[in-house]
């Protein structure tokens, strides 16, 4: 029992380590689009997971804000905002001795006036005489900071850096580039596994041949058929429409594959009867098969979908590089390109784009992996 | 475009197909039985109409393009003039050519080998760990994730400042906490090809893990168990038992990936854009479809190139399926 209990522990360490190196290039990307950005471009991610100490140099206001009272000339004020959670551990009054005193500590200057000074950042200020600099004197503060994440970054990146109308950009992409196959696909599939016709076997074998097909190779034929096209009807040769037919073109051999590999599985003899029972192939295909392959159907459109969603190649050739048609993955390209420095803006970009694959990986994990398993065992 | 614009014509691009069908069927399903008569006429006129759109994209969008690449492989820049074998001596003879073909073999020698690896061990660890699936979601995670993505996730792992700044690259602040200098992992020659390699492995490692999962599960228990009773180790019975018997299973995730591999564009593209000698065949097709007002020669020589590589693949799942067909 012994050896096994061991060679158990082994196995769950080393499946941690797969876990862990997996998950922390994503999980840093993500902590740091929640950063603030100054904080971002001068430490590293995994320091802001902890409550970290913080060396400051504040400056208390000057005589203008000074009032009398009890017999004492005071100053009072905050040396920092009271939301940022820090508190301030010690203080001091020269740069050489900035750990000198504690927080409740009375801290007395050359010039005889005092300083009290809470963990919040409150300060009273006090002098038997009155103050007379228009600026107030250093403090040096240690305090220990919290983690403090905010969202000011995806409000910038949405709104200013044009993030947000490039999703919708991809989404008005992917959508009908993932419907519109699947609804030829389904038709063709159907007639290449239910219908007898000439040529049925030839067609299998050239979808079947297709699936390999780098789309590399179509890229220079179809771009040259688009531009004649757009000059020949006054039109624009990259368009939303020609994205559409472009990922249908892509994506079409393995849709129709994938379902009529599935089509395949259903019994014969319920297509018979509905045929003896009078019903045309198109009430077949309406009343039979859509609802009997529902499940097929999420599988296909989840990997149709991520495909074209994550796709950079085609929306890049096929589409103008413009605020109007530019799509998430060229955007966050071109801000690599562009603000490469800017790592609020590349982290935040990069996690808006994959919160559509996200959910859609969380949310219907099962039918991904289901339409992955069935491409790939029989591919 | 305005949203609302960009609303009503994808609401329009995909009610049309809809419509083309069901308008269609609906006047075969009136007028056919009537004035056809014959139902096998009805027939033929049904298929045409189920298989013409798909028939269409599939002969624009694949078929064509195929022979006018390969035709235009052969034509002047333009695809004017015919030149004959001149695309291909230039191909050839270009040291950029060459740096690419080397990296793409390279990386289809190391990812598909490694993602394999990494897929099989994780999904046998897996199998045995009652938080198993959990690990298993966790890696499969960055399959869903655009490729451009995972580049911006792992250029901020490679994150270089100068070494009297403080590192926010994770490598580069574990290189120094170690003591060395930081390097600018993505701009040393030959080995920056390994720093992508491995993002494109912690993608596809999920594609492999997956689909062995799904595998192991039609390993007969009764084979395991016997093998335990009679005191093999769970490396013994991994490599003698689990390995044998996935064989077409590993076969088949690794010319998947070997696939996927061949076309690699967007990380190179988002990474390095080619520089620093980490160019592969895609990246220097698309930068001569557009180089120079672009070559559509040049260009369709390396597209071809790419399909060479397919090529094996394609004729072995061709034999496959008449096999098939055959039963």
């Amino acid at each position: 029992m012994k050896k096994f209990s061991i060679s158990s522990l082994l196995s769950q360490l080393l499946l941690l380590f797969f876990v862990i190196i997996w998950i922390i290039p994503t999980f840093g990307l993500f902590i740091s689009s929640l950063r603030d950005k100054d904080l971002l471009a001068i430490s590293g991610w995994w320091t802001s997971l902890t409550t970290t100490e913080v060396n400051e140099i504040y400056r208390m206001s000057g005589m203008e804000n000074q009032i009398e009272e009890d017999g004492y000339f005071k100053i009072k004020g905050k040396l920092f905002e009271d939301n940022s959670g820090k508190k301030i551990e010690s203080f001091g009054i020269t740069s050489k001795k900035i750990n000198e005193f504690n927080i409740g500590d009375v801290a007395i200057f050359k010039d005889e006036s005092e300083v009290l000074l809470d963990e919040d950042g409150n300060y009273e200020w006090r002098s038997k005489t009155e103050f007379k600099k228009k600026k107030g004197k250093r403090l040096f503060t240690t305090s220990l900071s919290p983690p403090a994440f905010t969202f000011e970054n995806y409000r910038e990146v949405l709104f200013k850096e044009g993030i947000g109308r490039a999703f919708v950009n991809t989404m008005a992409v992917a959508l009908p580039s993932t419907l519109i196959p699947l609804i030829i696909c389904s038709f063709f599939a159907y007639s290449l596994t239910w219908m007898k016709f000439y040529g049925r076997d030839t067609l299998l074998a050239i979808i079947i041949a297709s699936l390999v097909v780098p789309l590399q190779m179509s890229l220079i034929p179809i771009l040259t058929i688009y531009n004649d096209f757009g000059a020949l009807f006054g039109v624009a040769a990259k368009s939303y429409p020609g994205v559409w037919m472009a990922h249908t073109g892509f994506g079409l051999a393995s849709t129709t594959f994938l379902l009529r590999n599935f089509l395949k599985s259903l019994p014969n003899e319920m297509m018979e009867a509905a045929k003896v029972d009078g019903a045309s192939h198109y009430d077949i295909f309406l009343r039979i098969i859509i609802p009997l392959s529902i499940p097929a159907f999420a599988s296909i459109f989840i990997l149709q979908f991520l495909w074209c969603w994550n796709d950079l190649l085609v929306g890049l050739v096929f589409l103008d590089q413009v605020p109007s048609e530019i799509i998430l993955t060229a955007k966050l390209k071109e801000l690599l390109g562009s603000r490469g420095e800017n790592w609020e803006i590349l982290t935040t970009g990069a996690f808006v784009s994959m919160t559509v694959p996200l959910f859609i990986f969380f949310a219907l994990q099962r039918y991904f992996i289901r339409g992955l398993v069935a491409g790939s065992v029989k591919g | 475009m305005t949203i609302l614009n960009l609303v009503f014509i994808v609401f329009l691009g995909v009610l049309f197909f809809i419509a083309y069908f069901h308008i269609s069927n609906y006047i075969l399903d009136i007028y056919g039985n009537k004035t056809l008569k014959r139902y096998n006429f009805e027939n033929s006129i049904r298929v045409i109409v189920f298989i013409t759109p798909a028939f269409i994209v599939l002969f624009i969008f694949i078929l064509y393009p195929v022979f006018e690449t390969i035709r235009l492989s052969f034509y002047d820049k333009f695809g004017r003039e015919f030149v004959g074998l001149y695309n291909y001596k230039w191909a050839i003879n270009d040291p950029e050519f060459r740096r690419s073909i080397l990296n793409n073999l390279v990386w289809l020698l190391v990812v598909p080998t490694l993602s394999t690896f990494f897929g099989l061990v994780i999904a046998n660890l897996a199998d045995r760990i009652w938080w198993g699936s959990i690990a298993k979601s966790i890696i499969f995670m960055p399959m869903a994730i655009s490729f451009v993505g995972a580049g911006v996730i792992w250029k901020f792992i490679y994150e270089y400042r100068g070494p009297e700044n403080t590192q926010i690259g994770l490598l580069n602040a574990i290189i120094v906490s170690l003591g060395y200098e930081p390097q600018a992992w993505l701009t040393i020659p030959m080995w920056n090809n390994f720093f992508l390699m491995a993002i494109m492995i912690w993608i596809q490692t999920g594609l492999a893990l997956v689909i062995f999962s799904a595998a192991l599960r039609s390993i007969p228990k009764e084979m395991l168990e016997a093998a335990r009773i009679d005191g093999a180790s769970e490396l013994k019975i991994f490599f003698s038992i689990i390995i044998p018997y996935l064989e077409q299973t590993i076969l088949v995730i690794w010319t998947l990936i070997t696939i996927i591999v061949l076309r690699i564009f967007d990380i190179i593209f988002a990474m390095t854009n080619g520089e620093w000698q980490t160019g592969v065949l895609a990246n220097l097709m698309y930068d001569w479809m557009f180089r120079g007002g672009g070559d559509s020669g040049r260009g369709s020589v390396l597209a071809i190139v790419i399909m060479i590589g397919v090529i094996p693949i394609l004729a072995w799942n061709l034999y496959k399926h008449r096999q098939e067909q055959k039963i």
